[in-house]
């Protein structure tokens, strides 16, 4: 199968060290003694936790519902009892905590029953419910709920489907194992969201340093019978990033600004293919993942991992060396050191690395920036790091946006190959985090400026409105004072003529006097009005105990009244009431 | 433990960085060597002396880390090319005031270590040259093969400066000639009956050219260097030339003998290329390096001075930023979009 390639500019070629961990076949992890499940694993909504502690729960049982279309349910990675619904510290750089679910296993593994379907027995809309609600989500990284990312754009026509097993990042070998012996399975998978999508092609594509797992894809691919086309990339990171390999294999690229969809091309993890595949076919909601297990260690090794489980207890199965000080999540190009070793394994764990200086040295200080431009040459999105960089440093965030600083990808190629040991990829972080902050900041400044305009607006709209009202009430009774002043004055004359500047027509001499008084008039009234209209306001505001009495009570109370002045301890009333006999 | 990643990095430095720099202009100072004796080795050690010193003493003043950036070796790359434009039997004091200028006013005075916007070697040679005409234009004569303590002395001041220490380039030598000659005068005769000119352009020097274009592939072989400047540098001066030399070869020299004369492939190679007071943009070195052989060309025929590069390159520095401003290139998924930025 001859193709063209396409390229990309930039990248870095770093040492893979991947064949530490390729020695050995994929084994399965044991059940570690306390899962920890976060609920929210993938991008998107918070999963709402659909148990307590004290519940029992099995394998694959659901244990936190999506919330929302872009969110994805999580399940019980093993049989067992949830011990607690708590927060605790995540395997995310910041170190903060999120709700987890805490499962004490009973080391039954004991499965919910599972329901394997045909899925072309269903309507697209079902099988993306169900992979929602197995939890499904892109195991690259991202994590992003592929559910989501199957519906093709109304627009433009599908044309490819990008597979993903280039696997383009140092010492993780998790895809390559999967490639090598699930192939089928992937397979299977990428048949789902072919049916679903529809695109014209699929293209598999895997970096030319993993050539018996593009063997064993193209085994499979002809063994189930499809026409999908593995490719071999050149290696040069990032190429499995999700963009590159899109332009790489297609010629496309996708801007920032837009989806893949809207160029008609949708890119798929291989490993999500497989979860894909087991979730459907065989009804296992995903509850373990691969991950490489490697670095500062003695037996470096692909595991298949329960979500949950906490890093250090996957790592002690590689028995890591004794100067090992801390753990990796991720590659050594885009990983993190995770804030404490306990945080569990999740979906996007796909490689934890043992840390130590001798591993990776301590970096050099860094140097002022000589603008030599290896970072420009690196950059897989031809950006100008150098740039960016210099307007991050001085906090000058509209320039670091006028070079486009949210088409970073943080592949870390800038700061790899940087002289001067700027962590350029640090300053961007930085940046991009300051921009949304201080957009956020913007939008309620916005939103509290609007409530308050509208508020003046209403307030005033209130005021104009009062003020007509009592103009006209004015105006009313103005005209009514004139008209009897004219029939007072003009006995004899007809009443029509009366309501002299009333009628244009009329000479404007003698209307000009009475149009005077008329406004006089009618300014004593307003005045006369508004006093009698607080009066009665005042009146009505004084409380009264009177008011809503039953006929009872008033009977009651008439009685007591009546007593009481024949007593002659009160003046009589008229009447004990009146305002209350007039309402009713 | 504040470790962000990449946890892989290069195997690089600044200091590497440099380093390959005097690496690469070994070739050249070896065929200098050889042309002139051991004088210009001599001024390569005063200068590196000068530099580190007055490096160390802008260190200090800014409590700035001194071995960190000691070993930098940028100061060495500035001095280096001190001595290597200046003319190599200068007076020791001649190279160290450039050298002072370069590192204390070009370099530190601006904010040290990649924040110049000149040149700091370029700085130092048109400070010295405005002046000392008389002493930056005084080159060896051809052929004269001093031995090194006869020239250490006429270095240090401690022997005369005798006539035969002060012959003019081989490229001011055809400019004066022509110009006194008005019209008299034509480049083949010159070429051909004066013995300062060699094969190409002026004798011997022709050959510390070549040894500067070596190392120059070299870097770029290496990726210290793009291409952009050296090629758009040498095109540029290469049609200037050619076109003026089409036109009246016996008033106008060929372009081979301007790329071989004075400093044009130390130019191209290792001054024009400079990162921070130069383009950073591809389109901008074009730019750059065009602009930086056509001044050089224009100043060293019709201007006054004995070659133009240092003009040249200062002059473009100044434009850098605006070039570098005006030619951002589009990023990755723009090319296609039509509409330009979304900015």
């Amino acid at each position: 199968m001859l193709m063209n390639l396409f390229k990309f500019k930039g990248g870095v070629k770093p040492p893979t060290n991947k064949t530490q961990s390729l020695g050995r076949p994929i084994a399965q992890a044991p059940i570690p003694s306390r899962l920890v499940v976060p609920l929210h694993q993938s991008i998107g909504g918070t999963p709402r936790p659909v148990v307590q502690a004290g519940d029992k729960v099995l394998k694959g049982q659901l244990i936190g519902e999506a919330d929302g279309w872009i969110s994805a349910a999580v399940h019980a990675p093993t049989s067992g009892t949830v011990v607690d619904v708590a927060m605790h510290v995540q395997p995310h750089p910041s170190g903060l905590d999120a709700l987890c679910v805490v499962i004490e296993p009973d080391g039954k593994d004991e499965w919910i029953p599972r329901e394997p379907v045909d899925y072309k027995a269903l309507t697209p809309e079902q099988v993306r419910e169900r992979l929602q609600q197995a939890g499904v989500v892109g195991l690259g990284g991202a994590v992003f709920p592929t559910h989501g990312k199957l519906t093709a754009s109304k627009t433009v026509p599908m044309e490819e489907m990008v597979i993903n097993g280039a696997e383009c990042e140092p010492f993780i070998t998790c895809d390559d194992l999967l490639m090598r012996e699930r192939a089928g399975e992937v397979v299977r998978g990428i048949g789902i969201f072919r049916d679903l999508l529809q695109p014209k092609r699929v293209l598999i594509g895997i970096e030319d340093n993993k050539p018996e797992a593009a063997a064993a894809m193209r085994a499979a691919v002809q063994a189930v019978g499809e026409t999908f086309e593995v490719i071999q990339v050149p290696t040069l990171y990032p190429a499995g990033g999700a963009k590159q390999l899109i332009r790489v294999l297609t010629g496309k690229e996708v801007p920032a600004a837009k989806r893949s969809t809207d160029l008609g091309v949708q890119c798929f993890n291989v490993a999500t293919a497989y979860t894909a595949w087991r979730a459907i076919a065989h009804g296992e909601p995903v509850v373990s993942r691969l991950v490489t297990v490697t670095g500062n260690v003695h037996e470096p090794r692909n595991y298949e991992v329960l979500i949950g489980t906490p890093m250090d207890e996957l790592l002690k199965l590689a028995t890591p060396h004794p100067d090992t000080d801390g753990i990796v999540m991720g590659g050594p190009m885009m990983g993190f050191l995770v804030p404490d070793p306990k945080v569990p394994v999740v979906k996007a764990t796909n490689c934890l690395i043992a840390h130590s200086d001798r591993l990776f040295p301590p970096k050099a200080p860094e140097m002022p920036c000589i603008r030599c431009g290896a970072c420009a040459q690196a950059c897989p999105h031809e950006l100008q790091p150098f740039e960016m960089y210099w307007f991050s440093r001085a906090k000058n965030f509209g320039k670091t946006q006028e070079y486009h600083i949210f088409d970073c990808i943080e592949c870390g190629c800038c700061s790899f190959v940087c002289p001067s040991r700027i962590p350029l990829v640090q300053y961007f972080r930085f940046a991009k985090s300051e921009i949304w902050a201080r957009e956020r900041e913007k939008n309620a400044a916005d939103q509290a400026k609007e409530r308050f305009e509208f508020k003046q607006l209403r307030e005033e709209r209130e005021k104009a409105e009062k003020a007509e009202k009592l103009a006209k009430a004015a105006a009313a009774q103005a005209a009514k004072k004139a008209a009897e002043a004219a029939a007072a004055a003009a006995s004899g004359d007809t009443p029509a003529e009366a309501p002299g500047p009333a009628s244009a027509d009329t000479a404007a001499t003698p209307a000009a006097p009475s149009a005077a008084d008329a406004e006089k008039a009618a300014k004593l009234a307003t005045i006369q009005a508004a006093m009698e209209r607080a009066k009665a306001q005042r009146e009505a505001a004084q409380p009264k105990n009177t008011e809503q009495l039953t006929p009872e009570q008033q009977r009651a109370a008439d009685e007591i009244e009546a007593r009481r002045v024949a007593a002659k301890l009160v003046e009589p009333v008229a009447s004990a009431n009146p305002a209350n006999e007039k309402a009713e | 433990m504040f470790a962000p990643a990449p946890f892989l990095l290069k195997d690089t430095s600044v200091s590497q960085v440099m380093t390959q720099v005097c690496i690469a202009l070994v070739p050249g100072i070896a065929a200098y060597a050889w042309l002139v004796g051991p004088a210009i080795l001599v001024q390569l050690v005063i200068a590196t002396l000068a530099a580190l010193l007055a490096e160390t003493a802008m260190l200090r003043i800014q409590k700035k880390p001194l071995t960190i950036f000691l070993s930098d070796g940028s100061a060495v790359v500035t001095a280096w090319l001190i001595a290597l434009t200046f003319p190599p039997l200068a007076p020791w004091w001649l190279v160290v005031i450039g050298t002072l200028f370069a590192i204390v006013v070009a370099k530190h005075l601006y904010g040290g270590l990649g924040q110049n916007p000149f040149n700091p070697a370029m700085v130092a040679f048109a400070v010295c040259i405005v002046s000392f005409p008389a002493l930056m234009s005084q080159w060896p004569s051809v052929g004269l093969q001093l031995p090194l303590l006869d020239q250490i002395n006429v270095i240090l001041g401690l022997a005369p400066r005798v006539d035969a220490l002060s012959s003019a380039t081989p490229l001011d030598a055809m400019k004066t000639a022509l110009k006194l000659g008005e019209g008299t005068q034509d480049v083949p005769a010159l070429l051909a009956n004066q013995d300062i000119y060699g094969n190409f352009a002026g004798r011997g020097w022709e050959w510390v050219a070549i040894g500067y274009l070596l190392g120059g592939l070299w870097m770029w072989q290496r990726k210290l260097i793009t291409w952009h400047v050296p090629v758009s540098f040498i095109g540029a001066m290469t049609l200037l030339s050619g076109g003026l030399w089409l036109v009246n070869p016996a008033q106008y020299a060929s372009p081979l003998f301007h790329l071989l004369s004075g400093g044009a492939m130390l130019g191209a190679f290792f001054i024009a290329t400079d990162p921070v007071s130069g383009c950073t943009t591809p389109r901008g070195k074009l730019i750059f390096g065009a602009g930086a052989g056509l001044l050089a060309y224009i100043i060293r025929v019709f201007g006054g001075y004995p070659d133009g590069v240092a003009f040249a390159v200062l002059l473009m520095n100044l434009c850098a930023p605006v070039i570098d401003l005006l030619t951002q290139p589009r990023i990755f998924g723009m090319k296609n979009a039509g509409k330009g930025d979304k900015a």
